[in-house]
């Protein structure tokens, strides 16, 4: 039993347990001190879904051998130039949402063949580099948002009349309209059915396309790229390969993380979202060299639902918003364990 | 992004150059980096019609209080750690000493000394702290720096927000919120306010203005750089020297190279505190919550502006850096403000730079340590 119960320890890692621990515990304390569970619930579900891709865009990389993908922010800022043009162009609707991510999608292909590019080139520092490549691509576009010859006034500074605005309300576009799609409420939990199957549908994608032969050689090449350089595979293609698939879904991540949270955000906004999505994949027991579907679903629940609930629940013991702070020391803690457990690389 | 991934691009094959052109080629590329950002500032100068008064009055400032940050770089490097990005702990180890010794009604230039008396210990925790971590993460110290810096900013708030007041005893209706316990988000450190600027008090007239030249600040400035150079070549010094050139013979030579990137570590984070103390005592106030925020972001692209990479620096580079990025740090909103109507522009675009300076000398360092395991395995 003891052997038994050291083995399941060591299987799902101690960090593991104790965040799923600290969220029982969330959730002991809501209950006991009568809070609106089923608006909690509903919330925790409705962060998943809304973070749930830019999750998933972390996986094709960690397969691919490039390691922890810092450089989200490159699709993110795909996704948001197809939001923008989108808006812009004034389609609304499911339609909108279609044109933003297939816009996001197109510049993430070339986006992303660059920057697994650079990647190849930076074997050993993708990390580093992806981090500044990055904050220097945010920054950089931070520019050009402010110079971009956009003049629809909806989107542009009322005064003055140019420059995006720094956040860019999808109320009446398509705000929302995945989340509200077949949304149904069962004993006062309200499920965002449209953007739970979205996201479930692109786990499942990203699960079958790890089973099809690119797939495989995109993995096999990451285990042992010698191997696969005998058997004729380039891991350097692959490796730009799985890039790519994880800027496009970056892109996609953040067309369905706006459409949810009902704003496009601009700017500096997309500085650190690498983070957070980085802690929960590690969170659902993934490592640095090896990651599975099942770890982007059961971290970004987890993860997600102390983000959620840790604001509420503790503002009725502690007063002030401690929740900031615990997600600063969740989030960069659980990735420097990661960081420690990867062995000694030189 | 076309134009970031330019940069990078255009970057390559100069660097590729260098390693295997001539001596004039490679003498000419060590300074490129230096000659285009010179080329920067003034070019920014000239556009906002910039006067040599005001800038020699914003550098003089400028440099004495940013230099010691930017020095605390160097042992790192020469000990084979790369940049690093955990000074933030450092600083933040000076800003608690700050924050106790004005609390306890210290001031002056003795109070100043003893808030740098009181953030040794403080840096050495913590400096151990992150240099243990380090040895853990051979081959990704900066990735984990960086991260060790996000972390211990949430740990620094976790005391500063909500231990004090609560936990620890601390009642200073100036320093606490309201509330009862908490940090306000800034605190007044007018008792040691120029302490060390003022030591030695010169003031240049200056268009009217009584110029404040921090005599006594360049002087602690070169006393830093005068103890880094000796400490190169101290006996300590020489085994970093062989560890940065290559950790496996130094090991093999009887160097203990754990210990050593240990020391390396503490030591830098000990002089990021200081250079905190140094900064603060010149600004006057501490933003409790972000003022340590963005020191290893400056400081680091300070840095690289010189020339220097991620595996060699020199003090001159230091001191060369600090005057170039601070002058595009002056120059940038006003140029920005001349050219397109819009300080905003100006603002984004300093920070714009400082990010992919670091980004280029990262790609450019991990772009030939590929290359040369690629020739050694070849």
């Amino acid at each position: 039993m003891i052997d038994r119960i050291r083995a399941f320890v060591k299987e799902a890692g101690i960090p593991r347990l104790l965040i799923a621990a600290f969220v029982v515990v969330l959730f002991g304390v809501a209950v006991a001190t009568k809070m609106n569970v089923p608006g909690l619930v509903t919330d925790s579900i409705v962060r998943v879904a809304r973070n749930g891709i830019l999750v998933l865009a972390l996986l094709p990389a960690i397969q691919g051998g490039v390691g922890l993908n810092f450089g989200l922010p490159v699709g993110i800022l795909c996704g948001l130039i197809g939001c923008v043009l989108a808006l812009n162009a004034g389609v609304h609707g499911v339609a909108g949402l279609a044109l933003a991510t297939g816009l996001g999608v197109a510049i993430a292909v070339p986006a992303g063949i660059g920057y697994g590019w650079l990647l190849n080139r930076t074997r050993g520092q993708e990390m580093m580099v992806g981090t500044y490549l990055g904050f220097a691509v945010v920054s950089g576009m931070s520019i050009f948002w402010l110079v971009a010859p956009f003049h629809n006034p909806t989107l542009v500074w009322a005064i003055g009349g140019k420059g995006l605005r720094t956040t860019l309300a999808l109320t009446g576009v398509f705000d929302r309209v995945l989340d509200k799609w077949l949304a149904f409420t069962v004993m006062g939990v309200t499920i965002p059915t449209g953007a739970l199957l979205v996201f479930f549908g692109l786990c499942a994608l990203v699960a079958w396309f790890f089973r099809t032969q690119m797939g495989i050689t995109i993995s096999a090449a990451r285990s042992n790229p010698r191997f696969a350089r005998a058997a004729g595979i380039s891991d350097q293609r692959t490796r730009i390969q799985a890039t790519v698939f994880s800027t496009v879904l970056g892109a996609v991540g953040i067309v369905v993380y706006s459409q949810s949270f009902g704003f496009v955000q601009l700017y500096t906004a997309p500085l650190l979202m690498a983070f957070p999505a980085i802690a929960c994949i590690l969170i659902g027991g993934a490592t640095v060299t090896r990651a599975t579907v099942t770890h982007v679903i059961i971290g970004t629940l987890l993860f997600q639902s102390i983000l959620t609930i840790a604001l509420p629940v503790t503002s009725q013991v502690i007063q002030g918003d401690i929740s900031e702070t615990a997600r600063l020391i969740i989030q960069n803690g659980m990735i420097l364990y990661a960081l420690t457990r990867l062995g000694n690389a030189k | 992004m076309s134009a970031k991934r330019g940069g990078a691009a255009g970057v390559g094959p100069g660097a590729a150059g260098t390693g295997a052109g001539g001596g004039l080629v490679r003498q000419l590329g060590r300074f490129a980096v230096p000659i285009l950002f010179a080329a920067l500032c003034i070019f920014g100068i000239i556009v906002a019609k910039i006067t040599p008064t005001f800038l020699l009055g914003e550098m003089a400032i400028r440099v004495g209080r940013n230099s010691v940050l930017v020095l605390s770089l160097l042992i790192p490097i020469l000990a084979g750690l790369g940049l690093n990005f955990g000074i933030v702990i450092g600083a933040m180890a000076g800003q608690i000493a700050a924050i106790l010794a004005v609390h306890w009604g210290f001031h002056g230039v003795g109070g100043f000394a003893f808030a740098m008396a009181l953030a040794t210990p403080i840096a050495i925790v913590f400096g151990w702290a992150t240099g243990s971590l380090f040895n853990k993460a051979k081959g990704r110290e900066m990735v984990s720096g960086l991260i060790a810096g996000f972390f211990a900013n949430g740990l620094y708030q976790l005391l500063f927000l909500f231990a004090i007041g609560t936990i620890i005893p601390f009642h200073n209706p100036e320093m606490v919120l309201p509330q009862g316990f908490g940090l306000r988000n800034t605190v007044d450190l007018t008792p040691i306010q120029y302490a060390v600027d003022d030591l030695v008090k010169w003031r240049v007239p200056l268009e009217g203005t009584m110029l404040r030249v921090p005599i006594a600040s360049y002087a602690v400035v070169a006393a830093f750089c005068a103890l880094t150079l000796f400490f190169f070549r101290t006996r300590l010094g020489q085994q970093f020297r062989a560890m940065g050139q290559d950790p496996h013979v130094a090991a093999i030579a009887g160097i203990p190279v754990e210990r050593n990137r240990l020391i390396a570590t503490i030591l830098s984070t000990i002089l990021a505190a200081w250079g905190q103390l140094l900064f603060l005592q010149n600004i006057g106030t501490v933003n409790t919550y972000n003022s340590h925020e963005q020191v290893g972001m400056f400081a680091i692209a300070a840095l690289l502006v010189s020339g220097a990479t991620v595996t060699k620096a020199t003090v001159g580079q230091a001191l060369l850096g600090t005057i170039l990025f601070h002058t595009l740090f002056v120059v940038s909103p006003l140029a920005g403000k001349a050219l397109a109507g819009d300080a905003q522009i100006g603002e984004f675009f300093r920070v714009f730079v400082a990010y992919a300076v670091i980004t280029i000398a990262l790609v450019l360092h991990a772009w030939q340590s590929a290359k040369r395991e690629r020739e050694a395995a070849a």
